[in-house]
């Protein structure tokens, strides 16, 4: 991989890593419930890309099915907790 | 290994930039919005823009470095794309619901009932 493409994907890392920081901010802050979700899938989507970019950088397919499997728990478990805010219960 | 083609390493740096600034754009957006139902839209910034454009690097660079077109990557864009909806559809329902409960100001639900977003339970 050329010095450039490197450099690029450390970049790229870092601004998938300063979102997150933001998210954690509205994570923490958030006034209610619903933000605090929000914020937790915007930092499930950001460690996607963050493994796709890794995946990249190493020139490794092997990191497409970590991918896959994040992008997939992360859509089950902001699922789960709006419709606990929804309904009170997950499986009714 | 032979050095790529500067067309493909322009092209993939371009697509990775893309991706980190739509990402961060979004997270702007997450805290610096004054609502909840304006703030749901700057997450979608990073879940189609960002997953496309890192997507789109990835198939670009490793169908340069073998020689054929891998498109395995664009699985995930996929699945992002179908996911993603549902995630934002059920997050708005909920805070719908909770503002309804709060006593907000917020559209009433049909057939009168002023808790309830979703059909009644048998």
């Amino acid at each position: 991989m050329s010095p450039l493409l490197s450099t690029l994907t450390f970049v790229a890392i870092g601004c998938y890593a300063s979102a997150m920081a933001l998210a954690l901010w509205r994570l923490l802050r958030g006034p209610s419930a619903q933000d605090r979700v929000l914020a937790l899938d915007f930092i499930s989507v950001n460690g996607t890309l963050v493994v796709l970019v890794v995946g990249l950088r190493f020139a490794s397919t092997m990191y497409f099915e970590a991918a896959l499997l994040m992008a997939l728990f992360g859509f089950v478990a902001s699922t789960a907790m709006a419709k606990f805010l929804l309904r009170g219960e997950v499986i009714e | 290994m032979t050095p790529l083609p500067w067309l493909v390493e322009a092209a993939v740096a371009a697509l990775l930039l893309a991706s980190g600034v739509l990402s961060i754009v979004g997270a702007i957006g997450l805290v610096r919005l004054k609502s909840y139902f304006t703030r749901m839209h700057a997450p979608a910034l990073a879940s189609t823009g960002g997953v496309w454009c890192v997507t789109a690097a990835t198939i670009v660079y490793f169908s340069a470095v073998e020689g054929a077109i891998l498109p395995y990557a664009i699985v995930v864009s996929i699945l992002l794309a179908i996911t993603a909806p549902v995630t934002t559809l059920l997050l708005a329902r909920t805070g719908l619901f909770r503002n309804r409960l709060a006593g907000k100001d917020v559209p009433a639900a049909f057939g009168g009932n002023p808790g309830s977003s979703l059909p009644k339970r048998d």
